[in-house]
């Protein structure tokens, strides 16, 4: 009877915390640890990842030109870790710990223009690692893996709390952090596209900061009035925090994406009532009309659409859209040059990444260069080009991420005295 | 201040790293876990730390200068849990519901011996599992049998390991959940209710049935099956591998060994032979029973022994030096020396463990010093001595996991060129 190898997948942590949490190694931050064992193993293996949904097999095919190990097959198992051996070609290549995930595409025949956004946070995503017995760069579902493991990947750490906000007029999702409190707080805008996006919110919440999400653009007001929100929504947006028992008011910062950045800038500079701890913009633009608020931000988008390019494929290029960079004065929010003169542009940090796109998400969502896109205004579903190379993309979504976590920290919790449990809305 | 644990969700055999930093430098600090079990008793563990001149505190690399735990322990937070002052006597921490995990609260508290007086400063709960993500549970009920089967993802096919408790009965599936997150088809088999060993009927039928079980199961490489028991377990499990025909395990793993089994080929004697030695049973200060002499006086007597000369496969004995509970030490010495003379000696693997206990459960579980026994001969209550120092025995927890995992895979993974 032929001998049955038998092989096993290790993934630690296997119930994984949080998306972008990984097994600690000794210098870095957390990475996931995916080894597998197995004995005899003189062919060259695959691991592939599918997520629950129908993404895709990452393939990675993996090490092992063991070739020259044949005699040490038969006494000890044999055994690869992704975070030190090298893949060789596949959706990565190279030695990439996390390449499992950040490296995910949709299955070959899937719908073009997916993107991967997690809805409900409050269930993990589930991913399968599976090892095959040689590299193969399609058909996985036609094989049967040698050894399969499931790994969950969570937005939400124990201990947050949902907390869907309808009040004061808003449509927004509050995540508060486990523990006593109080905390400092976030408001958490995308671009856009519109819609109640809560992962990020989820996230920072599960790293000690009371964050909100909000919905501007397709929110409850708009959708029923057909008006656009003026600056006051976010107002009261910002007083709901200021006011909630487990916020310190004193301690709020904003995040932005895309057009969020320049709902931030706008605020950041003209707003009385919103006294902002710190802003963190990403991917977006400052050029925008100095008078009205989000609607004039949107029409000038508008008014410049002779700007947008068409690729061969027909995807849309928005790139043009804000540029050249005006000098007049009246259509941007010249932070820069305001900064420098008011003698403050040392509040100011620059983070530029060479080949990275318009989506900088947290670290390991897969790179969407291209997807389906519903332009807010018009309603038209478009693909848009985002851009971006995959690997150097991730990287910048590794980075981003624990320079933005360090810097929230840095101007959100520096300065707190430990007996402070009791302050309250200062 | 800012607490992270990480992982903050993770299997049971899973270390985490508690790190908290934003603390004024060089000061007073408590961590303290907190846990709130299924039989609703509270369960505390604390220790003492000095934030350094960056205001940091880190449980993995920051020496505990007091509570629970003193020294540099990564987990001491979860290995010395232990009951709150004023709770009911002879407790043990056992999670019943596998299918939820553990949860455990860290806090953070200002200075040392009064820190209760303060409220917690900043805290996280974590997540233990015993099961791991798509881990399957099915619940055996068939041919009489009572146990649970946990299956791993992935699609197999997987050794199997069958899984028996000891003489405090019941169906308890903590450890073989955790074994199928290692990649075991593993069955937790129930052979007696709590206090209702007199009247079950113990026939090796029983358990060839269950050893069918696994073995004829789709999934599981059918000369890949072990076994694993711990306590009264292990005499079952002796029995069997050498007196049943049908009962032909790749590796077996004994913990806390006993060898005095019932005559005949049942096991529905224990209630009669064990306590014709209760004579020797000792109590301590505290009125707690030992019943090692009881089980050195059984010893004395060949006849009421499992003969192991007879044993064919690896067999790996795990035992603590200090169980009150049982001779255990010297029990897998008589094992020993019966193997060693029949020319078995070679497929002996043993680990004795210095002020470890009776009962070695998986790492990090709560040491349990003395427990709450029913004895089925008498149906009595009684507080029962395990013995053991909480420190080694967690550390001894801790390193027999590694080892038996080993064990395990190395004969139930890789496979064997010659047969021995």
């Amino acid at each position: 009877m032929p001998q049955m190898a038998s092989y096993v997948i290790l993934c630690s942590p296997v119930v994984l915390c949080l998306w972008e949490e990984t097994k600690t190694s000794v210098s870095d931050s957390l990475k996931n640890n995916v080894s597998w064992h197995g004995l005899g193993v003189s062919t060259l293996s695959w691991v592939l990842v599918w997520s629950r949904r129908r993404w895709r097999p990452t393939d990675a095919s993996n090490l092992q030109r063991d070739t020259n190990k044949a005699e040490d097959q038969s006494a000890t198992a044999c055994s690869r870790r992704v975070s030190e051996d090298c893949s060789i070609g596949g959706t990565y290549s190279g030695v990439e710990a996390m390449g499992l995930l950040w490296s995910l595409q949709p299955v070959p025949g899937s719908k073009p223009g997916l993107r991967m956004r997690k809805k409900n946070v409050q269930a993990p995503m589930v991913v399968t690692i599976s090892v095959y017995s040689s590299h193969l760069t399609e058909g996985f579902g036609d094989q049967v893996p040698l050894a399969g493991v499931e790994v969950e990947r969570w937005y939400m750490a124990p201990g947050v709390q949902r907390i869907p906000v309808t009040e004061d007029g808003l449509t927004a999702t509050l995540f508060l952090p486990s523990g006593p409190g109080p905390f400092p707080g976030l408001l958490d805008l995308w671009g856009g596209g519109g819609q109640l996006v809560e992962y990020r919110a989820a996230l920072l919440a599960s790293h000690g900061i009371a964050s909100m999400a909000l919905d501007y653009l397709t929110c409850k007001y708009t959708m029923e009035t057909g008006k656009i929100v003026e600056q006051d929504y976010f107002e009261m947006a910002y007083k709901f925090l200021q006011k909630h028992p487990k916020v310190l008011g004193s301690r709020i910062a904003m995040l932005g994406l895309s057009l969020g950045t320049s709902v931030i800038l706008k605020i950041a500079v003209h707003s009385q009532i919103m006294k902002l701890r710190c802003a963190v913009c990403v991917s977006g633009s400052h050029v925008q009309p100095m008078d009205g608020f989000l609607k004039e931000i949107l029409d000038y988008f508008s008014k410049n659409s002779g700007n947008t390019h068409f690729t061969k494929d027909n995807e849309v290029v928005w790139r043009d859209l804000l540029l050249p960079i005006p000098t007049d004065l009246s259509l941007k929010v010249d932070m820069k040059g305001m900064m420098e003169r008011a003698g403050n542009s040392h509040l100011l940090t620059l983070l530029s990444y060479p080949n990275a796109g318009h989506l900088i998400e947290p670290p390991y969502m897969p790179h969407a260069r291209v997807s389906l896109f519903r332009e807010i205004q018009s309603r038209q579903k478009l693909m848009v080009l985002w851009g971006g190379q995959t690997l150097e993309h991730s990287r910048a979504q590794e980075d981003a991420w624990r320079k933005l976590l360090v810097f929230l920290r840095k101007n959100l919790y520096s300065g707190v005295k430990s007996g402070s449990s009791s302050l309250s809305n200062l | 201040p800012i607490l992270s644990v990480r992982p903050s969700r993770a299997l049971v055999d899973e270390a985490f790293e508690v790190l908290v930093e934003n603390l004024p430098p060089v000061s007073p600090f408590t961590l303290r876990s907190l846990h709130h079990s299924e039989d609703g008793d509270d369960w505390e563990a604390y220790g003492h730390y000095f934030s350094d001149h960056s205001g940091r505190v880190s449980v993995s690399e920051d020496l505990s200068f007091g509570g629970t735990y003193s020294g540099r322990e990564p987990m001491g937070l979860i290995w010395s849990l232990r009951p709150v002052p004023g709770s009911r006597t002879g407790l043990r921490l056992r999670k019943k519901d596998v299918t939820t995990p553990m949860l455990i609260t860290i806090s953070l508290y200002n200075g040392h011996e009064d820190f209760r007086d303060n409220s917690p400063l900043v805290s996280m709960v974590t997540e233990r599992w015993y099961m791991g993500p798509g881990i399957q549970r099915i619940e055996i009920t068939d041919g009489g049998l009572r146990g649970g089967l946990f299956i791993p993802p992935g699609p197999g096919p997987f050794p199997g390991i069958l899984d028996l408790w000891g003489g405090g009965g019941g169906l308890l599936e903590y450890r073989s959940a955790l074994l199928a997150s290692r990649g075991y088809i593993c069955l937790a088999l129930e052979y007696f209710k709590t206090g209702q060993m007199k009247s079950t009927d113990l026939s090796f039928e029983y358990f060839e049935k269950a050893y069918h079980v696994l073995k004829d199961h789709p999934q599981v490489i059918p000369d890949r099956v072990g076994i694993i028991s711990l306590c009264l377990g292990t005499i079952v499990t002796l029995s069997l591998v050498v007196e049943s025909a049908e009962i032909k395990p790749s590796c077996v793993v004994c913990i806390s060994n006993m060898i005095t089994k019932s005559p005949g080929k049942t096991l529905s004697g224990f209630h009669r032979s064990i306590p014709s030695k209760f004579n020797k049973i000792r109590v301590d200060e505290n009125n707690h029973q030992i019943w090692r002499d009881v089980g050195l006086a059984l010893l004395k007597e060949p006849s009421m022994k499992v003969d192991v000369a007879k044993i064919n496969c690896p067999l790996m004995l795990v035992n603590g030096c200090d169980d009150q509970n049982w001779c255990a030490v010297e029990t897998a010495d008589d094992i020993s020396k019966t193997m060693n003379a029949a020319g078995k000696g070679h497929l002996l693997t043993r680990v004795d463990y210095p002020d470890t206990g009776h009962l070695i459960e998986p790492p990090f579980s709560p040491h349990c010093f003395a427990g709450n026994f029913f004895v089925y001969s008498s149906n009595e209550k009684v507080i029962q001595l395990y013995g053991g120092k909480t420190k080694p025995h967690s550390d001894a927890q801790d390193d027999s996991w590694r080892k038996i995992l080993s064990f395990l895979r190395h004969h139930l993974y890789c496979s064997h060129k010659a047969k021995m």
